[in-house]
């Protein structure tokens, strides 16, 4: 089976400052993985550097395209990689105000990225947006309210939506519960859940909460100071950690 | 008047100004920098177009302005009088006479030919401004012909208002590439954009920047499947003229609701008046406002 996302010694450095170091992982199609550490070691690095936001010093990135099969988006021309940003992959920011464009409805949020493949269609943009939002636990009814007036679980779950309209294989999540309250994310977190399920999304999720990748991944990668410590199926890194840094990480999770 | 160089600019500006102008006319409807100057006039009163008219005057020109399709507003007789004292070239008021319009926010009515020049005064050359804040992103856009956003806008107009609300500066796409804000003209002009005799250029003096459409370009107005572009106008005759398929300005003539609607073109407006042709208030009676009870 050809892995969807197969990264190769990924490094990025900033100036002398390490950012990540050689990480390399395969993904496979249909796979959660989760990527946990503490701040500043390299999560959010690695992630921008796998969809393309930043580009690495060194290493691969190799997509498995539609039509071409494995391709090193790296050495992709900038309009290919854009196209792929707006097709194939997602990526859903910590911060949904980051995501969105906050001046325009809900409607035409989700919208966007339908209109940019090329739907023309007024009436079937719509009814895909108030499906989707409809999907994502958004009532239908708000479709022309602004995200500026929707709560902060509800700018996240249109963000959500907003990404996965054109049906992507891929998705970035980024600390995706981050910033919201735990009854919210719990909600949160059982329609990601669904929605990974039944759309047969592959998903990276890097977050430094471990209740979510317990829910959510089926991998895990470990990070600190840049370099991945520690890899293997989530339920085998939480329970039985090797590392010294994974079991500090375990051992601070809070019991209520 | 010999105190200034013809046409106010000096030769090299002049120079750099033709060579963006040449530029914009090999890219149709792609935005060219330029270094523009400052004229003896605040921005917002038409410097980019004044710039772009002295680049492609000529002393054996015959210069028009028209300001909201009238001749005879502020700013269209004082940069009529700017060019006449600055170039001495002749001026006139007939579309069919002059060889370079300078306009703001209208196209005439009277079908441009093959030789005349038509320049436009554009505030905000790019069409993605208020949807994207950063240049360097909408030059990204532009470049990669990302134009998803502009439907965008055409989207919101629809769920907000039932049909596109944009009634001026209809966003365009020209020769099936660059997307183009047609300066503040009003969306019943954007079909006399594509495909005309006459050269039209764009001079956006604030934002330096000097876009064109060389003759016989097509341009097509954006809009949705089911929802399909309209050049709209006021319903009504004009008032003085009669004419039915004119741009029409909505004239408020006292406090009680009373209005007509005249050509906004006044050019055109006079000379049909002159073939006799008459409209509502015309063919009676001259209107007066003492009619009314108003003196």
């Amino acid at each position: 089976m050809t892995p969807l996302l197969s990264a190769k010694v990924v490094t990025k450095r900033y100036g002398a400052h390490i950012g990540c170091a050689d990480v390399s992982f395969d993904l496979y199609p249909g796979e959660v993985l989760g990527i946990v550490g503490e701040s500043g070691s390299g999560k959010s690095t690695l992630l921008n550097c796998l969809a393309g936001h930043l580009s690495p010093d060194g290493g691969e990135v190799v997509f498995d395209t539609r039509a071409d099969g494995p391709r090193d988006t790296l050495l992709m021309s900038e309009p290919e990689r854009r196209m792929l940003g707006r097709t194939d992959w997602a990526f859903v920011h910590q911060h949904a105000r980051d995501g969105l464009r906050m001046g325009v409805s809900a409607g035409g949020n989700v919208g966007e990225r339908l209109m940019a493949v090329g739907a023309r269609h007024y009436g079937d943009i719509r009814g895909k947006a108030t499906d989707w939002l409809e999907r994502v636990e958004i009532d239908a009814a708000r479709v022309d309210d602004r995200p500026t007036t929707f709560s902060g679980g509800m700018q996240q779950r249109l963000q959500i939506a907003r990404n996965l309209v054109t049906g992507p294989r891929l998705v970035f999540m980024d600390e995706p519960t981050g910033g919201l309250d735990v009854s919210v994310q719990a909600r949160l977190l059982d329609l990601l859940r669904g929605l990974v399920r039944d759309m047969g999304l592959s998903a990276i999720i890097v977050t430094h909460d471990l209740a979510v990748v317990r829910l959510l991944a089926d991998r895990l990668m470990v990070m600190k100071d840049g370099h991945v410590v520690e890899t293997g199926l989530t339920d085998q890194v939480l329970d039985d950690p090797q590392h010294a840094y994974s079991q500090l990480l375990v051992s601070s999770v809070l019991q209520v | 008047m010999n105190e200034y160089n013809f046409a106010y600019l000096d030769e090299q500006t002049k120079r750099m100004i033709r060579r963006a102008i040449l530029k914009g006319l090999a890219i149709p409807g792609y935005q060219v920098p330029f270094a523009s100057r400052e004229m003896p006039m605040p921005y917002g009163w038409g410097t980019g177009g004044v710039q772009v008219s002295a680049a492609v005057l000529t002393p054996e020109d015959r210069f028009k302005v028209i300001d909201q399709g009238a001749d005879d507003t502020t700013n269209a007789v004082s940069i009529r009088s700017f060019f006449e004292r600055t170039a001495g070239v002749e001026t006139t008021t007939a579309t069919a006479e002059a060889t370079v319009i300078q306009t703001r926010h209208r196209i005439p009515e009277e079908p441009l030919s093959e030789g005349q020049i038509l320049v436009y005064q554009v505030p905000i050359p790019e069409p993605l401004r208020f949807l994207e804040p950063r240049e360097s992103e909408t030059r990204k856009m532009h470049e990669l012909e990302e134009y998803g956003l502009m439907h965008v806008k055409l989207y919101e107009d629809i769920s907000r208002h039932g049909h596109i609300a944009t009634s001026y500066a209809y966003p365009v796409k020209v020769e099936d590439r660059y997307v183009m804000d047609p300066s503040p003209i009003p969306k019943f002009d954007n079909p006399k954009l594509g495909d005309s005799d006459a050269i039209q250029l764009f001079g956006a003096g604030r934002e330096q920047r000097i876009y064109a459409l060389p003759p016989h370009t097509q341009v097509v107005s954006l809009d949705f499947d089911d929802h399909p572009f309209e050049a709209s106008k006021a319903d009504h005759p004009c008032a003085l003229c009669g004419a039915v398929n004119t741009y029409l300005d909505e004239v408020i003539t006292d406090d009680a609701g009373g209005r007509m609607f005249v050509c906004s073109d006044t050019d055109y407006c006079e000379s049909r008046r002159a073939a006799g042709f008459t409209g509502a208030m015309t063919h009676t009676r001259p209107f007066s406002m003492a009619e009314q009870g108003q003196s």
